[in-house]
């Protein structure tokens, strides 16, 4: 994939940002203050520089978990359940890693993590190959299932010691990732993220995996005749989708929080949603993809300081650019005869090239 | 305490009714509305805005079913004419609008600290009919949008099942190719019912502001358009399915306040699992959509 074929998101994020400034305009709201405030919160300093990095992190292992389903036109829209299932499995077993040397717990909690993100994609890729149940509606209820025994774990089960507030213990210490960089959070999260992408980029475009999910998302029908095992690549597929949010849990467990409370993800795996269209899909531009993304998140609060507007704001850029760009590959979808992303369905299975 | 608990089941239904009797149209016709969170979030909002500037319900009634309205509208260009992927439109809606009302919510009433308020719909006692035992209450001293809720379900039933403009919007659904050579214009079609499901998902929205609540958190419809959609599944697309299934749920969540009031260290938050768990099994046992419409959820672009 060339640069340019990034050229319509950049265009799509251009384009959300003009619509945003007419309508801060039109509300009596300074434009320009807004943009510098959230500029500001963003990269103003080496510390704010370094907390967007930290705020991408759960960004990228999302948006790779997106983009790894929906090139299989999979349409996983529970990374955020899948997340917090990694987070929840993650913040469950920290507390009892004390006695465990420090790599060894980091290693478990991780892996544990991916495990949880795993098993939750596992159940709507099993529902989806052997029950012909729609990804779309399961990854949502699971969604919604995974917030509330999230809340539950950490009122009842999982609650801290003395039972005062409805969070988990904190992890034990030589379970935490180090932060190398203190004072700033940055730590070896982004780093895993990063070389994660480097794999799912191979993982997608240069091996046999990669090609036959491709291959499924174009066009099942076809994949079917020529022998693909469809209901192999489907579970398989939404089993390491899941486990790549999971895994983005489990480092903000283990790096960030230490421990688990109500309403964890801010929505991460809905805004990797954004994150991954606007990488077009491919693994390698999810990190900067991300990283403009985490410094939206960032500079937010600085913006609604300076500027007066709810960081909220935000989320309408993220929802304005998904919209537009899939305006725009729909345009272009009709001139190519097909589009990336569209015409498509929510059950692939009537798909065809 | 069991008259409490009747009433409350049925308040509780009476939003998710609203909106899931609209799925259940748009999706007859052949389209899949994940966005029906974000309609009954911006005719919450809408709601608000309209009875706290104005202090009338109709006017507040009426513009929460335009913001709906207006909302589904971008979602039927966005889905029927330049047929983008319909999923990922609906998260985008859901998303826009949690972002419009969150920035709307501080530009029109600043933030004061203060919780917001406003009047609330009143209920609409049936005369003789409250006296009832039990029922009475329950059943008779409702907010009218229940009562609409109710009669909306006869109605949508009867319509799509026994009348001919039924049978064309399921001809949309099940074959839109087919139902496009039989001369029926099925974007009208499918414009139509995303427009009926604004409505019905505004007046949802407007319902969880004006009866329940009296005032508008962001977030404030909690997933319940995600109970909708999953309404219509369990209910296996037919209006009184769907009636029935919002009353269980209902029930549960009702039950939910009651026993809170009553058990402590109840794990509540698991009975607000329940419906999607419910769901997920429900799917699981249908194996599939069997009683889906057949072009659900994929796009159709006329020649």
């Amino acid at each position: 994939m060339s640069a340019r074929a990034l050229l319509p998101s950049l265009a799509a994020l251009l384009l959300a940002a003009l619509l945003v400034a007419v309508t801060l305009l039109l509300l009596g709201v300074s434009p320009t203050r807004a943009a510098t405030g959230l500029l500001d919160g963003a990269f103003g300093s080496p510390l704010a520089i370094t907390d967007t990095l930290v705020k991408a992190t759960p960004l990228i292992f999302c948006g790779l978990a997106v983009a790894l389903a929906f090139e299989g036109a999979l349409w996983n829209i529970g990374a955020d359940g899948q997340l917090i299932a990694g987070a929840v499995a993650a913040g469950g077993i920290g507390p009892r890693l004390a006695s465990w040397p420090h790599p060894l717990a980091v290693s478990a909690l991780l892996l544990v993590g991916a495990l949880g993100g795993g098993a939750w994609g596992w159940i709507a890729g099993w529902l989806r190959a052997r029950r012909n149940v729609s990804e779309v509606i399961s990854t949502i209820m699971l969604n919604y299932s995974a917030a509330q025994i999230l809340a539950w774990a950490v009122h009842g089960p999982l609650i801290e010691a003395s039972r005062a507030f409805p969070e988990s213990s904190a992890i034990a210490a030589s379970a935490r990732l180090q932060l190398y960089f203190a004072p700033s959070r940055l730590n070896l999260g982004m780093a895993l993220a990063a070389v994660l992408s480097g794999l799912a980029y191979l993982y997608l475009y240069r091996s046999a995996w990669g090609f036959a999910l491709r291959a499924i998302g174009r066009s099942p029908r076809a994949a079917t005749f020529h022998g693909l095992a469809t209901t192999r690549v489907i579970i398989t597929t939404l089993v390491l989708s899941g486990a790549l949010a999971g895994l983005g849990g489990a480092v903000q467990v283990t790096a960030i929080t230490h421990r688990l409370y109500e309403a964890f993800s801010p929505g991460w795996g809905y805004e990797a949603i954004a994150v991954a269209l606007v990488a077009r899909l491919n693994p390698l531009a999810i990190v900067p993809s991300a990283i403009f993304f985490g410094a939206l998140d960032n500079g937010a609060q600085a913006m609604q300081r300076a500027a007066g507007v709810s960081a909220v704001l935000v989320q309408v850029i993220e929802a304005l650019v998904i919209i537009i760009l899939l305006a725009f590959d729909s345009a272009a979808g009709r001139r190519l005869g097909r589009g990336l992303l569209s015409p498509a369905t929510p059950d692939s299975a009537e798909v065809d090239a | 305490m069991l008259e409490s608990f009747l009433a409350s089941t049925i308040a509780m239904a009476t939003p998710i009714l609203l909106a899931a009797l609209g799925e259940l149209v748009v999706e007859q016709s052949g389209v899949i509305n994940i966005g029906i969170e974000g309609a009954m979030l911006s005719g919450a909002f809408a709601a608000l805005v309209a009875v706290y500037f104005s202090g009338g319900m109709i006017c507040g009634l009426v513009v929460a079913a335009a913001a709906a309205l207006a909302v589904n509208a971008l979602l039927a260009v966005l889905v029927i004419n330049i047929a983008v992927n319909q999923v990922v439109a609906g998260t985008a809606l859901n998303l826009l609008v949690a972002g419009i009302t969150g920035v709307a919510y501080r530009e029109v009433f600043g933030v004061t600290g203060r919780a917001l308020t406003v009047r609330a719909l009143a209920p609409l006692p049936l005369g003789p009919l409250t006296r009832i035992p039990l029922l009475g209450p329950a059943l008779f001293d409702q907010s009218p949008l229940a009562y609409l809720a109710l009669l909306l379900t006869a109605i949508v039933g009867y319509a799509i099942a026994r009348t001919r403009a039924g049978l064309r919007l399921r001809a949309c659904g099940e074959h839109p190719e087919a139902a496009a050579a039989l001369g029926i214009n099925v974007y009208r079609m499918r414009w139509t019912a995303l427009l009926f499901a604004g409505v019905l998902s505004g007046l949802g929205g407007a319902y969880l502001t004006l009866v329940y609540t009296n005032t508008f958190v962001e977030g404030i419809t909690g997933g319940r358009g995600f109970v909708a959609l999953a309404l219509v599944i369990i209910g296996r697309w037919r209006a009184w399915g769907i009636a029935a299934a919002a009353l269980l749920f209902g029930a549960a969540m009702a039950l939910q306040f009651t026993l809170q009031a009553t058990v402590t260290n109840l794990p509540y938050q698991l009975f607000l699992a329940l419906p999607y768990l419910l769901t997920l099994l429900v799917l699981a046992l249908m194996s599939g959509q069997a009683a889906a419409p057949s072009a659900l959820g994929r796009s159709y672009l006329r020649e």
